[in-house]
């Protein structure tokens, strides 16, 4: 009921489960199997296409520079990119995601809902518009800016009002500022459908069409981001007991929130940034791995971005298996997978009455 | 807080409300509930007449009053009643449409910042148009089927189906006004990825008609879409006014409204039905124009007082500004934009400027 939840507390205690894997034993085992599987997948999505390529012949085109044909040069040019920015980009999202539910005590925090894909589809469709650019490598800038500011503005409305940043403040909020832009963005694409004619295929998200030189973009932003995240992790572990004890126990405040927001800025900035806006990751993976690994976030954060990693080039390949000879774009596939677990989500009552 | 209110009232209120009684019924004697609804009828009036009387050939307001009641020249006569009056009569009624709409569903929810947009009315009927637009002209099966049903029956039909949806998913012994919010909000999410996709699929000319549907425009609308629209009102409005009754009790919470005699759920499902198949017949006419379900209640209870929206004036006044904006985007913006873009650049910020002031605390 939106009158209670405004006034309960922000630090109602989560739920103490512990995950599947208890002892740190276990857990590195898990990560161990996840990073195998991670490697599985990838060389999943080098050699799914619509030309599919033998394993044999991905491992010895990737090893072997100097390998003939044309398989060689598919797997060199466009399988390897493709592969590599989703990589980025899974990682980036699944860890952000649980970076922004830590920190926000929100289940429902994803870049998608609050802000990020607004701001930087603005920025997009501005360029295109003002500036001509055409190409996903030169949309890369634009987005990542437009999410910065987006994001960065939905969190100081969001927890402004009077309750705080509670869920339902920051969806709002993200839904409110998303309106905006959105009509901003209708207003452009309808004077100029040229404008659309580009922009619509950059707004579903997409990992086709990237070269190498989007990876060489983001990944410095993403790695930064990451090691953001990794730090941030025993002080976000604190500040799961509550601002006070967490103060209590000699944590700074201000530094652990500024660490985290800047590590979700620029992992979710530059994700969007490389593919386009993309739903979900970030809000379904963290909850896969808290189930697995409870909630301590120096677990939980590596098995997230693996997750993530796992789960956009799954939804990439099955796109790209469905929709032969053509390809369903993975911010579709995601879209439709990722909303039935949102709205299970939703369903438990627990979750309900945050 | 609203459940604190009848308690609080005799303190803060320094003389007892005048009661009216007429037979068996009474009521308390409030004149700003008659004189507000009073005045907004007069400007819509007035605004629909200034709106008939702009455009390439202009016609003075009185002029345009003339033809109304018979008088004029048949030039007059044929631009006023023949090209301008359809439009502005389906802008008065979907803007009635959504204004009634929105109260209804922000006294269900208790929330002001609740609306017929962000439950899977809008982008529920967004795949049906678009997946008509796009597929319609095509020569397969689905698309001779698609293109039969016509964009505005489609979009009814979606608009109903992910409502009923959203209102399904998000019933767990009664409904909760927070859960169905969120929802809707990830139900919307995965229809726009839906309408995105048709998008990508279709040839540029439909991707840039479908643009525009999505947006919500009255541009190009005339009888035909007045006409459905007008029989759906027929029906809804009255029933939408009986609930007034009901919905104060509602108001009072769950538990309240239970013990004063009120069968909560199928009063809210009552409501809930009412309030989203107003939307969705607005939206099959005129696209899903936003922001005039959320503003106009908010708008309406400052100023005609009371604990809840007015159900009469709500609708008026979203009459009176779908009207307005019409005209504005119409005449005043260099090309002629949907109205949709209007409504949404001025009242985004009014939904954040709501935000940040924080009254989402204090209910409605």
């Amino acid at each position: 009921m939106a009158q209670r939840t405004a006034v309960l507390p922000r630090a109602e205690p989560t739920p103490r489960r512990r995950g599947l894997l208890r002892g740190a034993g276990t857990r590195v085992l898990g990560l161990w199997l996840l990073l195998a599987l991670a490697v599985a997948v990838c060389l999943l999505s080098i050699a799914v296409g619509t030309r599919p390529i033998g394993l044999g012949t991905v491992w010895q085109s990737l090893t072997d520079a100097a390998t003939p044909g044309d398989e060689a040069v598919i797997v060199r040019q466009l399988r390897v990119p493709r592969t590599v920015i989703g990589l980025l980009a899974g990682l980036a999202l699944g860890v952000s995601g649980a970076l922004m539910q830590g920190h926000t005590r929100n289940p429902l925090g994803d870049p998608g809902l609050l802000g990020v894909t607004a701001g930087a589809s603005f920025a997009v469709v501005l360029s295109i518009s003002l500036f001509d650019v055409g190409s996903p490598g030169g949309y890369v800038w634009f987005a990542f800016a437009g999410a910065l500011a987006g994001s960065v503005a939905v969190f100081a409305i969001g927890s402004s009002g009077a309750g705080g940043a509670t869920p339902v403040s920051l969806a709002l909020a993200g839904a409110a500022l998303s309106a905006l832009l959105y009509a901003l963005v209708q207003a452009l694409t309808i004077r100029e459908t040229t404008t659309l004619d580009a922009f619509r295929f950059w707004v579903v998200g997409a990992l086709a069409g990237r070269d190498s030189e989007v990876v060489g973009q983001v990944a410095p932003f993403i790695v930064a981001g990451l090691v953001l995240a990794l730090v941030n992790a025993p002080a976000l572990n604190l500040l799961g007991l509550g601002e006070d004890v967490a103060r209590g126990l000699g944590t700074r405040i201000w530094l652990a929130r500024a660490t985290g927001l800047a590590a979700i800025t620029l992992l979710t900035g530059a994700a969007t940034a490389a593919c386009g806006p993309i739903a979900f990751v970030g809000l379904v993976v963290p909850h896969i791995a808290r189930a697995v690994t409870g909630p301590d976030h120096r677990w939980l954060i590596p098995y997230s971005g693996l997750l993530g990693v796992v789960f956009l080039l799954l939804a990439d390949v099955l796109g790209r298996i469905i929709a032969r000879p053509g390809e369903l774009q993975v911010g579709i596939v995601l879209a439709v997978v990722g909303t039935p677990f949102f709205i299970a989500l939703v369903r438990r009552r627990r979750l309900v009455q945050l | 807080m609203t459940a604190t209110l009848p308690t609080r009232e005799p303190a803060t209120s320094p003389q007892p409300r005048r009661a009216v009684r007429v037979g068996p019924f009474s009521g308390v004697y409030r004149p700003r509930r008659l004189v507000v609804p009073l005045a907004v009828l007069v400007m819509l009036v007035g605004a629909a007449a200034l709106s008939l009387g702009r455009g390439d050939f202009p016609i003075s307001v009185p002029d345009v009053l003339g033809v109304l009641l018979g008088a004029g020249e048949d030039t007059q006569r044929f631009i006023v009643l023949e090209l301008r009056a359809p439009r502005i009569v389906v802008a008065v009624l979907v803007g009635l449409a959504l204004g009634l709409s929105g109260a209804l569903i922000q006294t269900f929810a208790r929330n002001p910042l609740a609306s017929p947009d962000i439950l899977g009315v809008t982008q529920g009927a967004a795949i049906g148009a678009v997946a008509v637009i796009v597929l319609g002209g095509t020569t397969t099966t689905a698309g001779g089927l698609l293109g039969g049903i016509g964009v505005p029956a489609a979009a009814l039909a979606g608009g109903l189906v992910a409502s009923f949806l959203v209102f399904g998913l998000a019933w767990r012994q009664g409904l909760d006004g927070y859960r169905l919010v969120l929802i809707g909000i990830g139900l919307s999410a995965m229809a726009m990825a839906v309408v995105q996709y048709m998008l990508t699929r279709s040839a540029i000319w439909d991707a840039a008609a479908a643009n525009v549907w999505i947006t919500g425009s009255l541009n190009g609308r005339g009888w035909d879409q007045a006409q459905p629209l007008a029989l759906a009102l027929v029906v809804l409005v009255p029933l939408a006014l009986a609930m007034g009754r009901v919905l104060g009790v509602l108001q009072f919470g769950d538990e309240t409204a239970r013990s004063l005699g009120v069968r909560v759920p199928l009063a809210q499902g009552a409501v809930v039905v009412v309030g989203v198949a107003l939307a969705a017949f607005a939206v099959s006419a005129a696209g899903p124009i936003q922001f005039v379900a959320l503003v106009v209640p908010q708008i309406a209870v400052r100023l005609a007082g009371g604990s809840r929206p007015p159900l009469i004036a709500s609708g008026l006044l979203g009459a009176l500004l779908l009207v307005t904006s019409d005209l504005v985007a119409r005449t005043v913006l260099p090309e002629t934009f949907p109205v949709g873009v209007l409504t949404a650049v001025v009242g985004a910020p009014y939904l954040l400027w709501l935000l940040v002031r924080g009254r989402r605390r204090s209910t409605l």
